[in-house]
């Protein structure tokens, strides 16, 4: 993998996540994610929509003038999302009727359109789809980390339904991680899921720093045994 | 390296410290926390203390994390009064977790988050109380009879430890509606208040806090003493108490002349619930309230009305901690409409004009 591919997978994952780093996308992200399997969910149908428009965008984007490209822009993501509302409608019919009101709002999804904007109007074919794809499973991995996070304060459990989603085999990912847990409503009411957001960001701040220091000295020493020798 | 001299001068100490409000202030607690303990017995100050406790360690836990010193913060009490008011607004019986997880609330999420003491944006006590109410209805909601300390009908020692500490819901106790909660019930069923108001407290049981409901809701005279000791001692200043227990018994004045029969009279408005505690311990606090006097008063008359309005026509009943917090929300706002006269300016901001400088002009 070329170097280029894989800044690309850095960005989209982890240094330019959508939710950790851009702060975008928090509307699907607060609305879905009590519980790690509509947050699984949610993340994989965005994704889908974010390869579709990466590979479409950059197809078209040499006959798509500067002063229609919002429009163009969105009537394509409309587009996609339709396909995708329709096809999960069709084949996991039981998941469409709990993410089934989330699905459409996709197109009003900011870091899609962002994407689309600023990284898939401008290069190649390749790494747009690439670029979708990691943007992708980066916002998949924000959303499953806050649905279990939710998940597990409030209601104790870990990929409840799982089996809806995934079919039957994924039976074995639902967890009943607290027994007789009574719940706790504020986690899995919308404030709720901005406090654990809080926390995540603050976690994902507080490993980047410390990442960054154990870096910093490994360079130091370095430095210091080239020094010497 | 330079020595710091002391500064002579006629300066005179205010004696004002952080530790020294706060220790007023848990003083003027003491009283009514007493009473109420010795009123709900062993299950409540095992709850009292386990809440407490929680409060401080989270506090310790956070400034470790922060990076701040951890004593001159810890010793400075505010801590100990969050986790102490806290643990006042709390069913008395209500098992250990719910004191645990609302010393997280009130300490971490209310408090530390923003950056710590003086920083919060609302009371941290009431953060806890809602955050709870919202989460752990049964449990918040879950009110009995008051069986004093070493009374017949109290729990030992040990079967208080297995009413806080063991699995809940084995307790046995008298389960009892509190006076605003058997008010709200009768009356949304249509009964009249003569008839609905056969099964609840006298008023001077009200006062003297012979009645169910959490730890400091009970003894409206203690607390009202504690209030006024505060008010002496210069800790708070009468208009916030006065705003918000005015309006509330105006508001209910008016109602209940118009209709006696389906809208609950002051003094029981007064007496019950967390008004007193509300108006004197927990709206004043020196953070999350407006800093000059018309805001005071404005912030005063709001809490007062929404708890009205709260207990009268919404879901609750009793609305102290949600109108304290909607209050509390409103402060940056009045702080930015009602400032404080500038010296030498007027309340444009404008330097004063003088009758001999426009003579001069």
């Amino acid at each position: 993998m070329s170097n280029g591919y894989r800044r690309i997978a850095r960005d989209g994952i982890w240094d330019n996540n959508i939710v950790f780093a851009q702060a975008l996308a928090l509307c699907p992200l607060l609305a879905v994610t009590g519980t790690a399997s509509n947050g699984l969910g949610m993340g994989l149908a965005s994704t889908a929509v974010m390869v579709a428009s990466g590979l479409l965008i950059s197809l078209f984007r040499g006959i798509i003038t500067p002063q229609v490209r919002i429009p163009v822009f969105v009537l394509i993501i409309a587009v996609l999302v339709t396909l995708v509302d329709l096809s999960m409608n069709a084949w996991v019919h039981d998941l469409h009727k709990v993410l089934g009101l989330f699905i459409p709002l996709i197109v009003t999804n900011c870091a899609i359109l962002g994407r689309a904007e600023s990284f898939a109007s401008r290069n190649r074919i390749l790494p747009s789809i690439f670029d979708g794809l990691m943007m992708g499973l980066g916002f998949t991995l924000a959303l499953v980390l806050l649905g279990a996070g939710r998940e597990i304060l409030g209601s104790g459990t870990l990929f409840a339904n799982a089996a809806l989603l995934l079919g039957s085999w994924a039976a074995f990912l639902e967890l009943e991680l607290i027994p007789d847990y009574k719940g706790f409503l504020l986690i899995i009411l919308p404030p709720g899921g901005f406090l654990v957001l809080g926390f995540l960001l603050a976690g994902k701040r507080l490993l980047d720093r410390v990442v960054e220091q154990r870096r910093a000295e490994q360079a130091n020493a370095e430095a210091a045994a080239s020094s010497q020798s | 390296m330079i020595e710091e001299q002391p500064v002579a001068g006629p300066y005179t100490h205010a004696r004002t410290s952080i530790s020294r409000t706060m220790g007023l202030v848990l003083l003027a607690l003491l009283p009514a926390t007493l009473y109420s303990l010795y009123l709900f017995g062993w299950p409540a100050i095992f709850l009292f203390g386990t809440t407490v406790l929680a409060a401080l360690v989270f506090e310790a836990g956070s400034l470790r994390l922060a990076g701040k010193r951890v004593r001159p913060f810890l010793l400075d009490g505010s801590a100990l009064l969050t986790g102490w008011l806290l643990a006042m607004t709390l069913p008395p019986w209500a098992p250990w977790w719910i004191g645990l997880v609302g010393a997280f609330l009130a300490i971490v999420i209310g408090k530390q988050v923003f950056g710590g003491i003086g920083q919060n944006l609302f009371n941290p006590a009431m953060v806890a109380r809602v955050a709870l109410l919202i989460s752990f209805p049964l449990e918040m909601t879950l009110f009995n009879a008051p069986v004093p300390l070493f009374s017949a009908q109290a729990p030992g020692f040990l079967d208080s430890l297995a009413i806080t500490f063991g699995q809940s819901n084995q307790l046995d106790a008298v389960s009892s509606a509190t006076t605003l909660g058997h008010l709200k019930t009768e009356l949304g069923r249509g009964v009249t208040l003569d008839t609905a108001s056969g099964g609840v407290e006298s008023l001077w049981q009200l006062t003297l806090g012979e009645a169910s409901g959490s730890l400091g809701e009970t003894s409206a005279l203690l607390l009202l003493l504690g209030g006024l000791f505060l008010i002496y001692k210069r800790i708070i200043t009468w208009h916030i108490p006065l705003a918000m227990l005015g309006s509330l018994a105006l508001l209910a004045t008016i109602f209940h002349l118009i209709d006696p029969q389906s809208y609950v009279g002051p003094l029981t408005h007064l007496l019950s619930g967390a008004a007193i505690l509300g108006a004197f311990f927990i709206a004043t606090d020196l953070v999350t309230s407006p800093v000059s006097i018309r805001g005071q008063l404005l912030f005063g008359a709001g809490v007062g009305l929404l708890v009205y309005a709260i207990r009268t026509w919404a879901g609750y009943p009793e609305g102290v901690a949600f109108a304290v917090m909607l209050m509390n929300a409103c402060t940056p706002l009045i702080d930015h409409y009602l400032k404080p006269r500038i010296y030498g300016r007027d309340r444009k901001g404008e330097p004063l004009n003088y009758a001999d400088e426009r003579g001069e002009a």
